[in-house]
């Protein structure tokens, strides 16, 4: 009946080719007493429907703060955009107004967070807050939209969900609140989900059911996913492109296998080395030297400069651009690029 | 839950055996002897005495005065007061009084605290929240009888809107002025309870999850917001209700209340012990069901906590 009504609006829309989302130069600062931060220094990505793109990087690189800008919910002040475009099939959110915006959060958007137990909230029961998803934006009944939240929580396999829909967030098991949280997300089909690190949180165990319930779900919604995390080992099963962030910026994008086999940055290149493996075990893990950059001093040229094995002058006086990486003999790697000036030297002798 | 309560109603019986033995310990050994006391500068005949002290038991060693009045009290029988009139009438006179009063102040706290909480919660650092800020701070570190005697001057002797203090204490509209000075404090601390646990709950993760859920600002607010923020002002709001009616003492007294601060404060200073320890025990007995009550709803309010 109403999932009727939704794919017949669907069709209706006007078809978009092109990325779903397509994130251009975009810059985002933080405005705190000891100065400006610089926490997003240009970043461009985009994803279609029914891809999965990963985003990866270190602790404060700027991941959650690029996400959050896309979904509209960062406070403003302290933080805000002094450049950079968002665009939503073809349109820049950045200039729409704020009840516009709104429409496609929740809609079109949706996002998963970290820490289920703290991003739902405690007081109300999770067939409320599923079922207030369908009240907001389609203004159904109470009684509809329960049945809607039970049928939520059946789609994410919630056991016996007729019996614990009216039940409280924290009487649910970190796997099971994460699922709640999906179907959340998933509840009024939207054409793009971020999840900002879902499985972080959960047992390893739990973590591989919850990540495969994601992608079969995404997959069948033929949704985009934006899938951040520093888990390069989830990344490889289920993105299909990735980017490297750091400081702020993408430092490196490929197709998931090709940066795994071949980084052309030595970011990721050292990312990728420590990573325990089999073969290495008794061996001391790699790590990269060093600490991420202060935002409010971000070193001038490429940012990484100062825990690189490769930097030389030109690294401490220029900002590389993402260029394109391309194969010895000069033929074209589709949707590869690194911000590295010897991206070629990384590339090729390993 | 049903066991929760039955173990705290029976957690009330040492509590209530405790206080009421403190008080009654307290008030007979105040210095001075309340019935010379009661014939004032005359010379009292030393026969006439000894048969007052008899048959309000003051002869007798205080165990067994507790244990009489406990017993009396047992079968309702609050005692009688020197000047001869059952406490429980005096009581029956007073509470309504003190009860209306109280309500009034709380009902002007809870309201007004409220609102000026949301506001400034909301608004933070907003011209409005400073001078909520400024003003409750001033009710805060004025003395509330500093405050009634502003109150007197000012709507009293300057605007002579009222008369300064109550002619009769079962007119409501004259207990205004003496309420509003009475939930001053509790007002202010009301609405700074609110702005704090207001700003709190803004930056919680389950607020930026309502956001992404691309909920209107006003669902936002009222649902997931208040809903949240408003549990600890509520438990306060709870516990003060019954402080309201024992802290009434000053205001009472200074606006000429007839009510059981007032009576409490008379009986104190002649040392009428079965008045004193009827009141007090009386407001001990309110003040327990009322944190009972408080606790119980805290668990309505929050569904983390289940009493078992
Ligand atoms: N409200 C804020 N005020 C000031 N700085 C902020 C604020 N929010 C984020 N930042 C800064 O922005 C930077 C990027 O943060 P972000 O949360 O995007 O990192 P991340 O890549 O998601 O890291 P993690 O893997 O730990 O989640 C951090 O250095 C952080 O300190
Ligand atoms: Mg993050």
């Amino acid at each position: 009946m109403n999932t009727a009504v939704d794919t017949a609006k669907r069709e209706r829309e006007a078809p978009y080719e092109g990325p779903l989302l397509d994130v251009r130069d975009l810059h985002v600062e933080f405005v705190t007493r000891d100065g400006v931060a610089k926490a997003v220094n240009g970043v461009d990505y985009s994803v279609s429907a029914g891809e999965t793109l990963a985003v990866l990087g270190e602790s404060g690189s700027g991941k959650s703060v690029t996400a959050q800008a896309i979904m509209g919910i960062l406070d403003m002040p302290p933080a805000r955009i002094p450049r950079g475009e968002i665009r939503f099939r073809g349109r820049d959110m950045l200039t729409m107004g704020k009840e516009e915006r709104r429409k496609i959060r929740g809609q079109k958007i949706a996002m998963i967070f970290q820490d289920a137990l703290s991003a739902l909230n405690p007081v109300l029961s999770v067939g409320y807050q599923l079922g207030e998803m369908f009240r907001a934006h389609r203004g159904v009944s109470r009684a509809e939209a329960r049945e809607k939240a039970v049928e939520l929580m059946e789609r994410v396999r919630i056991p016996a969900a007729k019996q614990r829909v009216n039940d409280y967030p924290h009487q649910f098991s970190g796997g099971m609140r994460q699922r709640i949280m999906i179907a959340m997300a998933l509840a009024l089909e939207p054409d793009l989900i971020i999840a900002d690190e879902p499985t972080t949180a959960l047992d390893v165990t739990v973590q591989a059911q919850v990540m495969d319930l994601l992608a079969e779900l995404q997959a069948e919604y033929n949704m985009g996913l934006i899938l951040i995390t520093h888990d390069l080992g989830v990344v490889a099963d289920v993105a299909d492109k990735i980017a490297v962030m750091y400081a702020g910026r993408i430092v490196e994008t490929a197709p998931v296998h090709e940066l795994y086999a071949r980084p052309a940055h030595p970011y990721t290149r050292g990312l990728l080395d420590s990573i325990p493996r089999l073969d290495q075990k008794g061996q001391e893990l790699y790590a990269i030297k060093g600490l991420p950059p202060n935002l409010l001093r971000i070193p001038p040229g490429c940012a990484f400069n100062p825990r690189c094995p490769r930097a030389q002058d030109v690294c401490r006086a220029e900002v590389p651009d993402l260029f394109p990486v391309t194969e010895e003999d000069g033929t074209p790697l589709e949707g590869r690029g690194s911000a590295c000036f010897f991206w070629k030297e990384t590339l090729h002798d390993r | 839950m049903g066991s929760y309560v039955l173990r705290r109603v029976l957690q009330m019986i040492p509590v209530f055996f405790g206080t009421t033995l403190l008080i009654f310990v307290m008030v007979y050994s105040l210095p001075g002897d309340p019935v010379t006391a009661l014939f004032g500068d005359k010379a009292a005949d030393p026969a006439v005495v000894a048969s007052i002290k008899h048959t309000y038991y003051l002869d007798q060693p205080i165990w067994k005065q507790y244990l009489h009045y406990m017993g009396n009290l047992f079968q309702g029988d609050f005692g009688t007061s020197f000047t001869g009139r059952p406490v429980s009438d005096i009581m029956a006179d007073a509470f309504p009084v003190t009860i209306r009063l109280a309500l009034m102040a709380f009902v002007f706290e809870m309201v007004l605290g409220l609102a000026l909480g949301v506001l400034s919660g909301l608004k933070r650092g907003s011209i409005a929240d400073t001078l909520v800020l400024i003003l409750t701070l001033v009710v805060i570190s004025i003395p509330v009888f500093v405050l009634a005697y502003i109150a007197q001057t000012v709507f009293a002797t300057n605007l002579g809107w009222v008369t300064p203090t109550v002619q009769d204490s079962y007119d409501l509209t004259q207990l205004v002025l003496p309420a509003t000075v009475l939930g001053s404090l509790s007002l202010a601390y009301v609405a700074r309870l609110t702005r704090t646990s207001i700003g709190e709950n803004l930056r919680a993760d389950y607020i930026r999850t309502a956001v992404a859920k691309g909920l209107p600002r006003r669902t936002i607010i009222s649902r997931h917001l208040l809903r949240n923020s408003l549990i600890p002002v509520v438990t306060f709001l709870g516990t003060d209700l019954g402080a309201l009616m024992g802290g009434a003492i000053v205001t009472e007294g200074i606006f000429n209340v007839q009510g059981i601060g007032n009576v409490l404060y008379r009986a104190i200073n002649q040392k009428e012990g079965p008045t004193v320890v009827g009141i007090v025990t009386v407001l001990v007995i309110v003040y327990l069901v009322a944190s009972l009550l408080v606790d119980l709803l805290y668990a309505v309010l929050d569904p983390r906590i289940r009493y078992a």
